[in-house]
């Protein structure tokens, strides 16, 4: 207990904390739109595109701190789409070939990059490698400081567009049919995502990074039909995350923030497709079974009513199988055919179920009673 | 070039030829991302691997770990059909989930020369040809280079037998179905093939940058041909032409290998982007500005026609209201008339209004019918 | 008194697919207060042409007048649109309310939100279209039918001038489609325009009043009685001509 409010009044502590929550809450709010545009592995793209920004930006400027590195990583993220766009809609190449050509060739010309850097004598590297896995506790006042304002700026705009944001995701061609700028706003839609992106390399890095943007959104549309509350969930979701993975993290110091950050994330998801509200995978099995629930007895004997109505005096009875089958759906008849026996209704030879004569009168009553 | 450097250089050959074969399918089935799924999770498969049997390399080791492959592309699918989330976002939340397993793993429990985190994203090409193969005493080479030469040999001699039932599952999985070859299986076949290629890279180039290994080479190969045979072909050439420039240009700069063939395919994409003589930006822009004053040469000729009942002179055939009409520039209106006059598909009336000739007339009619 | 320019007016309009023609220079007037059908066959152009007016889709030449006025930005906005059905994503997670909302979107500046007279219009465009019932059911319950009541409605409250429609009646029911066609002729008697694909033969000449038929080039166009004929039919469908369609002359409506 003690180590735990130590752990809060901890100085350093608190910026990490701070900080990964707030990335978290940026790129899940974001991340909902590149989620339902269905452009979940642009994230991918645009995360492991950022490597050689980063480390270009700290060979240009010869610092570390990590607005500098934000626009060298930014620069290489938008490049890196645009050439996706390039050849998506200019050569026959399909859309995922001109993504994985993009991860791959600047992911690489990032790691060529980076081992240069470690044989210059004089850089000190430090930590540029932790952009790879993401190490939250290097996180100092200033990059906090850096973080709070870009997000911020991601969030205003987020705002202000939302009804732009909303149509032209919903429907881009009605959008540009009302006079919206569509290709603008979808640029916009797309810079939004590098920033955000952009924003957790340091905690989380470039490989998992994607996740933070995607798996937030996966999860908060497991609970609600509204894309306001969808956005609100998935910001909830990234920032307890994001606090989660730095919070445990800064107990070991081998242990990466992404990777934890990323698995905290999973299990959120995997929550929310099991028990998300109304779509949930519990409540449809739980629909399902019910829906094979026991047929009540007055069910049943109208059925066999029917049955027998419809084949009278060509056979004796019918077999259970066919009386479920009259009930509908899969529904348990067995229990309700024994109750209707008990009460001298209906019985069985050889497997085949009739109504007695009483049964017969009292289903003829009901069947004229129903149709009034 | 040392004996060293010679064999690093046949190293980065070979694995990139491995690579190229399943890389050459996946992009083919549109799979580049699924393949970019499968390169991260190899690792998780890799560490488990490592614990259950400790030797590196070792075949049974390779294979184990290749499994996770497989269950990398049923964990998508099995997402993907809850419904609840679509494809990409399905790839998105799977694989860097148990690749931060993996990582996670690997800095909590091998403690491994093998196993840190510099090796993950970029593996080592330099590094792994000093394990050696050691037979009675006797050295064989690099272990790396004899691992991917195995992969690249079963790789290919399996798409050779499997050369029918991988086009037809390709390009026409219902007719595949029909023939008695099950879509299913050639699926996954493709995905361990991606798997161990990709275990078998992990050492060499790592698990991230083995996707280029895999995608770059095809991608390129693919704006340049569009026969299948030569598809292939050409992608383990590219490939294999790209580890000679990356490793002169690693020499060079004292850089990573892996990073640097990596650097070499990009430039070579972007090269054949822009150049290709069929596919490229350059013809294309080529074709689209030719076909774009033969269209309007034929739209012309159209226009004329379908006001033909009009009489000879009036608004819609008058050379000044082109510009009006068709939205075209002033000087591009010109340069089509002329081309037309030229090619004898129309005449002036006098000066200002334009008529179709006999033969022009028989050409719209032809556009027109189809 | 001048003469009331023409709801739309596309002049030599040609779109093309590379060098593949999809329209080939069609000349089209739809007069004001009139509803028009577009007819042809499959490939023949009818949602090209709908798109190219919207300026959805990059025309290789020819022009379009809206009420007189080049179609333009502002233009565009006198323009009610109902795209196919399946042009979007129905998972999306947002209400009827709020979709049908969508149609005041382009009203006021970047801070206007939807304010209660927005409230008010869309609530009637529901009443219109039988769907107040729904409003805030999740889009993803919705049948075909419904869905397509949705965009009907959207396009109600954009409070247009002109409509086009890219074939409204497809996937619904008989019932449906009867309330959705009176939708159409009441936006008729508000002396609003409608031209609208659609692809039933047999009923267009009872839905509309004018026609216009289309394979890549305009074969005719002008009020049903003068325009569905045999003859223009026959041209626009080749030889596939369906025997079953009605020339207006046999048509009670």
């Amino acid at each position: 207990m003690e180590a735990f409010l130590q752990f809060f009044n901890d100085y350093t502590l608190r910026n990490v904390l701070l900080g990964t929550a707030w990335i978290g809450v940026v790129s899940g709010s974001l991340g909902t739109f590149a989620f339902l545009r269905r452009q979940s592995l642009l994230g991918d793209v645009i995360s492991h595109a950022t490597l050689p920004g980063v480390v270009l930006a700290f060979l240009v400027w010869q610092r570390r701190e990590i607005g500098v590195l934000m626009i060298g990583a930014a620069g290489t993220g938008l490049l890196a789409t645009a050439l996706i766009q390039v050849v998506d809609t200019r050569t026959n190449i399909k859309r995922d070939g001109a993504m994985g050509v993009a991860l791959a060739v600047f992911f690489g010309i990032g790691v060529l990059l980076l081992s240069m850097i470690q044989n210059l004598p004089t850089a000190s590297q430090a930590g540029l490698d932790k952009f790879i896995f993401g190490q939250a506790a290097a996180l100092v006042q200033s990059d906090v400081t850096v973080l709070l304002a870009a997000g911020g700026v991601v969030l205003a705009a987020l705002l202000l567009l939302w009804r732009e944001l909303k149509i032209v995701t919903f429907d881009p061609d009605f959008a540009r049919a009302a006079g919206f700028r569509v290709t603008v706003l979808e640029g916009g839609v797309v810079t939004l995502i590098v920033v955000a992106t952009v924003m957790g390399l340091q905690t989380v890095g470039v490989i998992l990074m994607s996740a933070m943007l995607i798996a937030p959104a996966a999860a908060a549309r497991q609970w609600t039909d509204r894309l306001s509350i969808m956005v609100l969930v998935a910001a909830l979701v990234g920032g307890t995350s994001g606090a989660a993975g730095a919070v445990v993290s800064a107990f070991g110091p081998q242990i990466p923030t992404g990777p934890v950050v990323v698995l905290v994330l999973t299990a959120l998801v995997l929550v929310s497709l099991f028990l998300g509200r109304k779509r949930g995978l519990v409540w449809r099995w739980h629909r399902q079974r019910r829906s094979r629930k026991l047929a009540d007895p007055d069910t049943v004997l109208g059925a066999l009513g029917a049955l027998e109505a419809a084949h009278a005096g060509t056979v004796r009875g019918h077999p259970k199988a066919v009386v479920r089958m009259a009930v509908g759906q899969s529904a348990q008849v067995g229990q309700a055919l024994a109750a209707l026996r008990q009460a001298g209704l209906a019985d069985e030879h050889d497997g085949d179920w009739s109504l007695t004569e009483r049964g017969r009168s009292e289903a003829g009553r009901r069947a004229r009673d129903q149709g009034g | 070039m040392s004996s060293l450097e010679f064999e690093i250089l046949v190293t980065a050959m070979t694995v990139s030829a491995a690579c190229a074969v399943p890389g050459a399918y996946l992009v083919l089935r549109q799979m580049s991302m699924v393949a970019d799924a499968i390169s991260h999770t190899v690792l998780l498969g890799i560490v488990l691997a490592f614990l259950v049997v400790p030797l590196y390399g070792h075949p049974l080791m390779v294979f184990g770990a290749s499994v996770m492959g497989v269950v990398t592309v049923l964990g998508i699918d099995l997402l993907k059909r809850t419904g609840l989330v679509r494809e990409d976002a399905a790839i998105g939340i799977t694989f860097p989930a148990l690749f931060s397993l993996g990582v996670l793993l690997i800095s909590l429990l091998a403690r491994d020369a093998h196993l840190d985190e510099h090796m993950v994203f970029q593996g080592d090409l330099v590094y792994s040809v000093f394990q050696r193969l050691e037979l009675a005493d006797r050295g064989y080479g690099p272990m790396t280079l004899w691992k991917m030469a195995g992969i690249f040999l079963l790789n290919g001699a399996l798409a050779l037998r499997f050369h029918r039932e991988l086009k037809i599952a390709t390009f026409d999985p219902v007719l595949a179905a029909t023939l008695g070859i099950s879509p299913s299986l050639v699926h996954f076949g493709l995905v361990l093939m991606t798997s161990v290629t990709a275990v078998g890279a992990f050492d060499s180039v790592g698990s991230i940058l083995v996707i280029g290994f895999m995608v770059v080479p095809p991608v390129t190969a693919r704006l340049l041909t569009d026969s299948l045979a030569r598809y292939l072909g050409l992608s383990i050439l590219l490939g294999c032409a790209s580890s000679l420039g990356g490793f002169w240009i690693a020499r060079t700069v004292n850089g990573s290998v892996g990073g640097s063939i990596s650097l070499v395919m990009g430039a070579m994409f972007v090269a054949v982007l822009l150049a290709s003589p069929r596919r490229g930006l350059v013809a294309d822009w080529r074709r689209r500005r030719r076909q774009r004053v033969e269209f309007a040469v034929r739209m012309l000729v159209i226009h004329l026609f379908q006001h033909r009942t009009l009489g000879p002179r009036t608004e819609e055939n008058h050379a000044g209201h082109l510009e009006v009409h068709l939205g075209w520039s002033a000087e591009f209106s010109r340069r089509i008339t002329e081309l037309a006059e030229v090619r004898g598909l129309i005449s002036r009336v006098d000066t200002h209004w334009l008529g179709l000739t006999s033969v022009g007339e028989r050409q719209a009619e032809q556009a027109l019918a189809g | 008194m001048q003469t009331m320019p023409p709801a739309l007016e596309v002049n030599d309009l040609t779109v093309a697919y590379r060098d593949k023609p999809v329209l080939w220079d069609v000349d089209l007037q739809v007069p004001t207060g009139v509803l028009m059908a577009v007819v042809g066959p499959n490939g023949a152009g009818k949602t090209t042409l709908i798109k190219s007016v919207m300026g959805l889709m990059q025309a290789a030449a020819g022009s379009v007048q809206v009420f007189g006025e080049p179609a333009g930005r502002q233009q565009v906005r006198r323009i009610g649109y109902v795209p196919q059905r399946t042009s979007v994503d129905w998972d999306f997670p947002t209400s009827v309310r709020d979709v049908v909302a969508m149609g005041r979107y382009n009203r006021g500046g970047l801070w206007r939100r939807t304010d209660r007279r927005d409230a008010e219009r869309v609530a009637r465009a529901l009443a219109t279209v039988d769907m107040e019932d729904l409003a805030d059911r999740q889009i993803n319950e919705l049948s075909g039918g419904q869905q397509q009541r949705v965009f009907l409605a959207r396009a109600l409250v954009q409070d247009a001038d002109l409509y086009l429609m890219d074939e409204p009646f497809q996937g619904v029911d008989a019932v449906t489609e009867q309330s959705m066609v009176s939708v159409l002729r009441r936006l008729q008697e508000q002396g609003r325009t409608v031209l609208a694909v659609h692809h039933d033969l047999r009923t267009a000449p009872v839905y509309f009043d004018w026609v216009a038929l289309l394979n890549v080039r305009l074969i005719a166009s002008g009020p049903m009685a003068a325009a569905f004929s045999e003859c223009n039919l026959q041209e626009t469908f080749g030889g596939l001509a369906p025997a079953w369609a009605n020339p207006p002359a046999t048509t009670a409506a």
